[in-house]
Order: structure tokens, then C-alpha cells, then sequence
């Protein structure tokens, strides 16, 4: 998107990740967020006087995984400061968060950008922090009720360098982002359920120029295009105050996605204090390397690195690579498939091709496709051995998900409907071959390759019903003499 | 019955079969109800469920099922929660909560066999060192029903010294416990920080707060000690308890004496830490002169960093989930700030106001950071003088107990009676305030600390102290 050759959009995003603990950050209740309202509310989410935060350590855990994906410095200790506030579903008047020493530290993720390469944006930090409970106005009348549940939830507060310089890639980096968080298996990534929720910030400055123009926070956006909607609709606002010769006011403002624009919500004039200060409860817990180490080798292979493998091990293009390591399910039912049919290009062809449309017809992820990827590997791998053309395979597959057959049995289905009579098949190859001079006369002059285009000729005439080893020996055979 | 038992001699007149918990219970329950009105040292009582609890531990106790407190009851300040009984803090903010569940030290105590009497007094909030401060009155010293009991746990030191309890749980932040433990005549004593669990204590100052006991002797200090300490995984900043009693009474010691803490006192609390001095000299122990170069400084920091803490763990009392809420207002902000305003005294207030100013932006360096400072140095000092005494001899507080109403118009005066106490939180370390004799008919303490973890040296040097004098076997005749 080219908002004009003048102005230049710098964008740095903060997201709200939901660590998908158990428990919750500091107490033992699940962290199930959508249940009846205040039924995960114990007396620490409560609040009630004398109790104690305990810091859940599989969150911190979790929270080291993203640092070491994103080859972060780990902090050495894990310290939590109170951030105070009134609110009232905040229950303990301060939340616990991290300020001074975020347990990740600087590192980066690699964006993909259409049409362009990958682009290193910066990390600046990631944080520990619990959630606030829920403010609910539209369940009895007159009156704010207050919903707990959430209270105490653990987030992951992402906070990235404003290396972004579009909408697109701004929506590209939430992405990937989110890629990165489900493919780690530390975020369910249900960005409905605000499993994962971005504040924008945005600025607008004069193409070359070194200091950034006032910004505004676009606050808790919660999917992919709307991110690139609001600040697209931000960007052309700051840039229509500019030419006017107006300033951009410091503020905060809220994406209304029924009139796609932004509002203001508060203004930043009125800076809050918040009265940071170490939580007395909670003493500083040791990272130790160890600790870092035995995380790093439970990781998963990371997309990126795993994309990069697909490209120079698997010689699949940039961006097929790109689309099968989008989600880990993909990836993994590639990986899975491709063990048995050892053809990355057919196996990666028929995911993106003939599977995806299926899992968009049926409206399905990856995971509840119903063939298993080793019964597409082995369709697959008869088609790699020339056994079966592909619109066989294509039938042998059609027909496993439609009756639920093996592909046993369908395999043997679809061949009996194979024309074998070699009399018939006879017909076809002569056809071909009186059809086709000029190749034949190449394949005599000894281009065997030619051989496959004919065979090609062969299968289309025969609807994709004659067994290709069987028309190459009789190609063989007739042209040879 | 004697007027005064310890919790060993009842353990012996129930192991004789001379009383039982039932028998000993009511008596405690009798005594209350003859005496608090004058006293005030309880705000509620659990008349029924003590007197189950006691018949229980009977049946326990004639069955063989013994355990070290069974069968005896105690006093639990209103600052620990009982599960199903009011907790109020004495504040007007918690006058009507009720605690969903139990302190883990009130646990611990229970399942030690110990039978709850009720809730006693205290400043609101533990903000304050006369009791003068809560909500139910003050509690009035035994030993002179015009004058403070001392605070925040005057309540618990005001029974246990009238024995109306034979002990009591306390909290002691700056000196809670040892301060009324030394305005009422008797044992007052904390451990090492995070010995004792601070799950289900209100908390006043989180890095400060020290739930102890007030007991009529050393012995006694440390059956309780045994009974309510240990690591609790509920609480992040507890730890495990060491031992109570690996060093025989009889070890002789070095013991470190600040002489310039003693300058200032008036000759009559003076002569009677001298005394003891002497006699703990005349047993063996060295006594070396130390330096504690911070002390000054260390009232003026606690009162930063304490605030600062208060500040932020009174944040919860916004009338919204549990507690006082107000008659007036509509939207969130001012029903928060009515029910504050009106939940909260005076003393409360004014420590949220000035902990909230120390942290706050363009503040938060010059006060938290400055205070946080003060206390490394004050914490390097102990280490540096437990490097060479095996524990510090101070006084436990600047007076003996003050007439009601005099400090009302000073509350730096007030502050300034912790400066003996304070220095002792802020490094965490284990102490003890012990009677060392009278100073025109009111009791007065002295104060042993000892090094992190060395709450064995403390009973001890305790127990030595006080198989040679009697002044914790005296009480006032207020029971007459």
C-alpha cells in the first residue's frame, strides 16, 4: 500500500499474548477464560486479605520458549513489579507485571512482505504479566458486573521496535507472531476469544526525514485485516492532518470496525502514574542456564528455520515453503506424508492443491482433515513410482474420503476400473503416435524424454484410466521396432 | 487453677489429669468475660467453637493422640485469618468480613492441637503502636488500665500479660510485637523473615510483615515457634525453618552491646537493662561493644518503604468485592473513594497518602530508592556485628508504656517508639523482647536479636535469662 511518496509510516505493534497455561500467572485456578462468569475466581484472584501470589513457573517457562525463538537475551532472574490503578475488575488495585526486567529481552522476528523478502523487525522486549478480569455491561441492566475469570490469566506482552512501515507489514508481523506462538504451543491463538490482542502504534514523517512525528495507539485489535485497516485509516488521518499543516495529537484511540475508522478514546495528556515498584511478594527466581537450555531443546524446529530447510534441503519454492510452515499442522501433516512418499514437490502440490480445497470446502483445519498424511504419503508414493497417474490418485483419494475406504481398497477399486486391456490400450499409444510425429521422431533420435510427454497424451485420451507403467512398455514396444 | 500458667504447666495439669482442655478453656473463656470489659483485649470471641474444639481435644488427648499444644488455648491478633470468623484488622473497612479460610500459621497452630479463644485487638491495619488506632477502642494495659497496652498487637500482649490467654499470635512490622510485649511484661518474640508464613495475615508491609507470639516465657516462645513455622509453598518469601533448640542453654556467648542506643534512655528503663546485662555477664557471656553506624537513619526509611508497601496491598479495599462499601456514589471511582474515605482511620490514611507519594514519579527515587538503600546498609551492619557476637543486646522500646491519648497530636513521636524494633525488620533477622524488671510500676523489656536463621541462640540466651530472674512469672493484680 503506497500512501504517497512523501510520507513515510513508522508502526511498532504491542501484543497481548495468552499464555495457555493450566493455572493462572499467580494462583492455582484454570485459566479458562469462557466459563460462567467468577466460577475460576479463587480468594487470590479475589483478592481477599492475606493471600499470596505464587508464580507459576510453566508460564515463565513458556514465556523463556518465545525468548529463545526469537533469539532473545533471557533475563537471569524473573522479577515482577505492581502496577498500580483503580479499576474494578482489577482486584488487588495493582497488577503484577514486569517493567524494569522483562524476562525476554531484545531479539527479532523475520516478516515475510508481499512481493518483497523477509524483513528483521526487532523484538524490544517481551514480558510476564496477569490479566485483568472483565468488565460485562450488557447482562443486567443499569449495572457493570465484573467477571474474574480472566483475572490472574498470564499474558506474554510482546512489544516490538517500530521497524514496521506499512499496514500490511504491521498485519504481516501480527501474523507471524501468531504463527510463531501456535506453532510453539504456547497460545491456543484464538484471536476471537482475544487470545491474542495488538495495540498499534503508529507515527507518520516526511520520507528521509530522522526524527518520528507525534503518534497515537490504536488499542486491543484483535484479527489480521483489521490491523491493517485501522492503521491504514490512522495513516491516511495523520497524513491529511499534515498536508493541512496541523499536528497530530498524542492519543489513544479505538478501531470501530462496523465504520472502519478509529476514534479517540483518551488523550495522553494527562500522563497516568502508576507508581511502579517490586512486588515484596514475590522474590527474584533464578533463570539459570540449565533451565534455558533443557527449554531450548524441547522446542519444536521453528517455522523459519523449518521454511528455510523445505527451500534448500526439499528444493521447494520461497513461497510454497512459506505456506506449508503458516501453521504447525500443515507442517507437520507435510512432514508426516512426505516421510512416506519422499517427493516433497507432489507432497506439497497435493497439501496446498487438492487438500486445501477440501479443508476450505468443509470449513476444516489440517488437524481434522480425515486422511491421515501417511495414507495421502502412500497414494501419494504410487504416483511417484509412476504407478498411478494423478488423476487416479486424485480418484483413489476422492474415493477414501467419501466412503471412508482404505487406500487399500480404494487403490484396488480405482484399478479395476483401469483400462488394461493391453488391445485397447494398444489403440491409444498408436493414436498418440500417429498424432504426434515429430516427438516420435525425437524419441528415435534418442530423446527419451519425450517419452513422458506422449505418455502424458496417452493418460489425457484415456481420461486418466490407463496405468502409466503399462503404456510406457507399450510405447516401448510399438516404437521401437 | 493458678491465676498464671504457662502453656507447659498446662500441658502438665492436663498430662496429670488435673484439668482438662474443657475445664481449662472455660476458665480462659471466665476470665474474659470478668475482665475484658476493662481490658478491651478481644474483639471477638469463639466461645462455642473453643469449647468443641476443647472437648475434641480431650477426646484426642484420652485416646494418646498428643500433640504439643493440644487441648490449649490461644489468642489469635485480628490481623490472621480464621476460617468462618470475622477478621476485621480493626478497621471499619473489614468490620463485617468474614475469612473464607484459615492463616497457614492458624492452621499450623491448629493441627498442633491449640484451641482458638477469639480475636484480639490492634491497631487498624497493624499501622500503630499504642492500639489506640482500632476500631473496638483501645486496649488498656493490665498493669495500669490509664496507660496503652503498646501496638500493633496490644490486644494479644494485654491478655497473655493479665492471663487471659496464655498466649497469643502477633504480627510484628516494626515492632508489633516486641514493643507491647515490653509495655505488658511479657515474652514477645518473631523469626527470621519468611520462617513463619505470611498466608492469611493482612498484610500491612509485605518485605516488613513477621507473624510471632506473645507467651509468658521463653519456653513457651518456643513451643509455639515449633508448632506454626515452616516453609509454606503458598507463601514465595517463606523458607524453612531451622531448628529451635541445637544449642544447649548452658553455651556461653558473646553478645554485642550498642552502648549508644542506651544513652538516651530514661534512668529508670536504663538501670533495669543494666541489670540484666549484668546478670547475662554473670553467667559467662561476653559482652563486646558494637557499632551499628545506620541506626539513625532507619525509622526514617522503614516509614518510606512501609507506606510504600501499605499503599499498594490496601489497593484492594474498594468496596467492591468484600468489605465496607458506601451509601454514596454512582460510578466506580467515587463509590471506591466513599468507601475508602469512610473504611479507612486517620493513621491508615495518612500512611496510603505518604506511601503513595513515595513512589510516586519525580518521588520515587529520592524516597524508595534512597530508603531501599538504607536498608542494605542497615542489614550490612548486623552482618557485620553477627561476625563477631553470636547475638545484640538493645531495649526494646524509647519508654515504658504511655498514658491513652498522650501521643495523639504526634505521630512522629509515635513513630520514633519503634526506633529499637525497626532496624531489626528491615534486615529480617529473628528477635525477641524479654521483661527485665520495673520502671515506676510498669514493665520493661530488653530486646535480644540474632542473625538470620539463629532463632536457637535466641531461646537459649532466653530460657538462661530467665531460669535466673522472675520477672515474667509477675502479674498484674488487675485479675484481683
Amino acid at each position: 500500500m503506497n500512501f504517497s511518496s512523501k510520507w513515510e509510516p513508522v508502526i511498532g505493534l504491542e501484543i497481548h499474548v495468552q499464555l495457555n497455561t493450566q493455572s493462572k500467572l499467580f494462583s492455582t485456578s484454570p485459566a479458562q477464560v469462557n466459563s460462567d462468569p467468577n466460577v475460576h475466581a479463587n480468594i487470590v484472584d479475589l483478592a481477599i486479605p492475606g493471600t499470596l501470589p505464587v508464580l507459576n513457573r510453566k508460564a515463565l517457562h513458556k514465556a523463556i520458549m518465545f525468548g529463545v525463538a526469537i533469539s532473545a537475551r533471557i533475563s537471569k532472574t524473573c522479577r515482577f513489579e505492581r502496577k498500580s490503578y483503580f479499576y474494578p475488575d482489577l482486584p488487588k488495585g495493582y497488577q503484577i507485571t514486569q517493567l524494569s526486567d522483562p524476562i525476554v529481552g531484545k531479539g527479532s522476528i523475520d516478516v515475510l512482505t508481499e512481493g518483497k523478502s523477509a524483513k528483521t523487525v526487532g523484538i524490544t522486549r517481551a514480558h510476564l504479566e496477569e490479566d485483568a478480569g472483565k468488565s460485562v455491561h450488557d447482562r443486567i441492566a443499569n449495572t457493570t458486573a465484573i467477571d474474574l475469570n480472566r483475572a490472574g490469566t498470564p499474558l506474554l506482552e510482546v512489544v516490538t521496535e517500530p521497524h514496521l512501515n506499512s499496514p500490511s507489514e504491521a498485519a504481516s508481523c501480527f501474523r507471524q507472531l501468531h504463527t510463531l506462538v501456535t506453532w510453539l504451543g504456547i497460545c491456543d491463538g484464538n484471536l476471537n476469544e482475544g487470545s491474542m490482542r495488538c495495540d498499534a502504534n503508529v507515527s507518520v514523517r516526511q520520507r528521509g526525514d530522522k526524527a518520528l512525528g507525534n503518534r497515537t495507539e490504536i488499542k486491543n485489535v484483535n484479527s489480521f485485516r483489521f490491523v491493517e485497516r485501522a492503521l491504514h485509516y490512522e495513516i491516511e488521518r495523520h497524513i491529511a492532518l499534515l498536508e493541512q499543516g496541523e499536528s497530530v495529537e498524542r492519543e489513544t484511540r479505538l478501531y470501530d470496525v462496523e465504520r472502519d475508522e478509529t476514534r479517540r478514546m483518551r488523550g495522553k495528556e494527562y500522563s497516568d502514574d502508576y507508581r511502579y515498584f517490586p512486588d515484596p511478594d514475590l522474590l527474584p527466581v533464578a533463570v539459570s542456564e540449565d533451565l534455558v537450555e533443557s527449554i531450548r531443546r524441547s522446542m519444536p524446529e521453528l517455522p523459519h528455520v523449518r521454511r528455510e530447510r523445505y527451500v534448500s534441503q526439499l528444493e521447494l519454492d520461497h513461497g510454497i515453503a512459506a505456506l506449508l510452515t503458516r501453521d504447525r499442522e500443515t507442517s507437520e501433516y507435510f512432514e508426516r506424508a512426505n516421510r512416506v512418499t519422499g517427493n516433497a514437490r507432489l507432497v506439497a502440490n497435493w497439501i496446498l492443491g487438492n487438500v486445501g480445497s477440501i479443508l476450505n470446502r468443509d470449513e476444516l483445519t489440517i488437524e481434522e482433515f480425515p486422511l491421515s498424511p501417511e495414507a495421502l504419503g502412500k497414494i501419494l508414493s504410487h504416483v511417484d513410482d509412476d504407478e498411478l497417474s494423478d488423476a487416479m490418485a486424485k480418484q483413489v483419494f476422492d474415493q477414501v474420503l467419501a466412503h471412508g475406504n482404505s487406500v487399500n481398497e480404494a487403490l484396488d477399486r480405482v484399478r479395476q476400473t483401469q483400462i488394461s486391456g493391453s488391445g485397447e490400450l494398444r489403440k491409444i499409444v498408436q493414436t498418440v503416435l500417429d498424432n504426434h510425429p515429430n516427438q516420435v521422431k525425437q524419441l528415435s533420435e534418442g530423446k527419451s524424454k519425450v517419452l513422458g510427454f506422449l505418455i502424458g497424451q496417452a493418460i489425457k485420451m484415456s481420461q486418466g484410466k490407463a496405468d502409466p507403467k503399462q503404456l510406457s512398455e507399450i510405447f516401448r514396444e510399438l516404437t521401437s521396432s | 487453677m493458678d491465676t498464671i500458667q504457662s502453656i507447659k504447666q498446662l500441658c502438665d495439669l492436663m498430662d496429670t489429669r488435673q484439668a482438662s482442655s474443657y475445664e481449662i478453656t472455660s476458665e480462659y473463656l471466665a476470665r474474659i468475660r470478668r475482665i475484658d470489659k476493662q481490658l478491651n483485649s478481644f474483639v471477638s470471641l469463639h466461645e462455642e467453637a473453643a469449647l468443641r474444639a476443647a472437648r475434641l481435644a480431650d477426646k484426642n488427648r484420652a485416646c494418646g493422640r498428643i500433640k504439643p499444644l493440644t487441648g490449649i488455648p490461644i489468642g489469635h491478633k485480628d490481623v490472621f485469618c480464621v476460617k468462618g470468623e470475622r477478621t476485621s484488622c480493626c478497621s471499619r473497612m473489614l468490620e463485617s468480613f468474614v475469612a473464607p479460610y484459615s492463616a497457614t500459621i492458624v492452621q499450623n497452630l491448629e493441627d498442633a492441637g491449640a484451641v482458638s479463644l477469639g480475636k484480639t485487638n490492634m491497631d487498624e491495619f497493624a499501622m500503630g503502636s499504642s492500639n489506640e488506632t482500632s476500631i473496638f477502642g483501645p486496649a488498656r494495659n493490665p498493669w495500669n488500665l490509664d496507660r496503652v497496652p503498646g501496638g500493633s498487637s496490644g490486644g494479644s500482649a494485654a491478655a497473655v500479660a493479665a492471663c487471659i490467654a496464655p498466649a497469643c499470635t502477633g504480627s510484628d512490622t516494626g515492632g508489633s510485637i516486641r514493643q507491647p510485649a515490653s509495655f505488658c511484661g511479657v515474652t514477645g518474640f518473631k523469626p527470621t523473615y519468611g520462617v513463619n508464613s505470611r498466608f492469611g495475615m493482612v498484610a500491612f508491609a509485605s518485605s516488613l510483615d513477621h507473624p510471632g507470639t506473645l507467651t509468658r516465657s521463653v519456653e513457651d516462645a518456643r513451643i509455639m515457634f515449633d508448632a506454626m513455622s515452616g516453609q509454606d509453598l503458598l507463601d514465595s518469601t517463606s523458607s524453612r525453618a531451622p531448628a529451635s533448640s541445637n544449642t544447649s542453654a548452658a553455651t556461653r556467648m558473646t553478645l554485642g552491646y550498642p552502648t549508644s542506643l542506651f544513652s538516651d534512655l530514661p534512668f529508670s528503663i536504663t538501670n533495669a537493662l543494666e541489670e540484666a546485662r549484668k546478670i547475662l555477664e554473670g553467667q559467662g557471656n561476653t559482652i563486646i561493644e558494637i557499632d551499628l553506624p545506620h541506626f539513625d537513619n532507619a525509622v526514617a526509611a522503614y516509614y518510606v518503604i512501609s507506606c510504600a508497601e501499605a499503599s499498594a496491598n490496601l489497593a484492594r479495599y474498594d468496596g467492591i468485592r468484600y468489605g465496607h462499601r458506601s451509601m454514596h456514589g454512582s460510578t466506580f471511582d467515587s463509590l471506591c473513594e466513599h468507601s475508602r474515605s469512610e473504611g479507612f482511620g486517620q493513621e491508615v490514611k495518612r500512611r496510603i497518602l505518604t506511601g503513595t507519594f513515595v513512589l510516586s514519579v519525580g518521588h520515587y527515587d529520592a524516597y524508595y530508592v534512597k530508603a531501599q538503600k538504607v536498608r542494605r546498609l542497615i542489614r550490612d551492619d548486623y552482618l557485620r556485628a553477627f561476625e563477631k557476637v553470636d547475638l545484640i543486646l538493645s531495649p526494646a522500646s524509647p519508654t515504658t508504656a504511655f498514658r491513652l491519648h498522650a501521643l495523639d497530636r504526634e505521630p512522629t513521636e509515635m513513630y520514633k517508639q519503634d526506633q529499637f524494633t525497626v532496624p531489626v525488620n528491615m534486615a529480617g533477622l529473628p528477635a525477641m523482647s524479654i521483661p527485665c524488671g520495673f520502671a515506676e510500676e510498669l514493665p520493661v523489656g530488653f530486646q535480644m536479636i540474632g542473625p538470620h536463621f539463629g532463632e536457637s541462640r535466641l531461646f537459649s540466651l532466653g530460657v538462661q535469662f530467665q531460669t535466673l530472674t522472675d520477672w515474667h512469672l509477675k502479674a498484674p493484680n488487675v485479675l484481683a
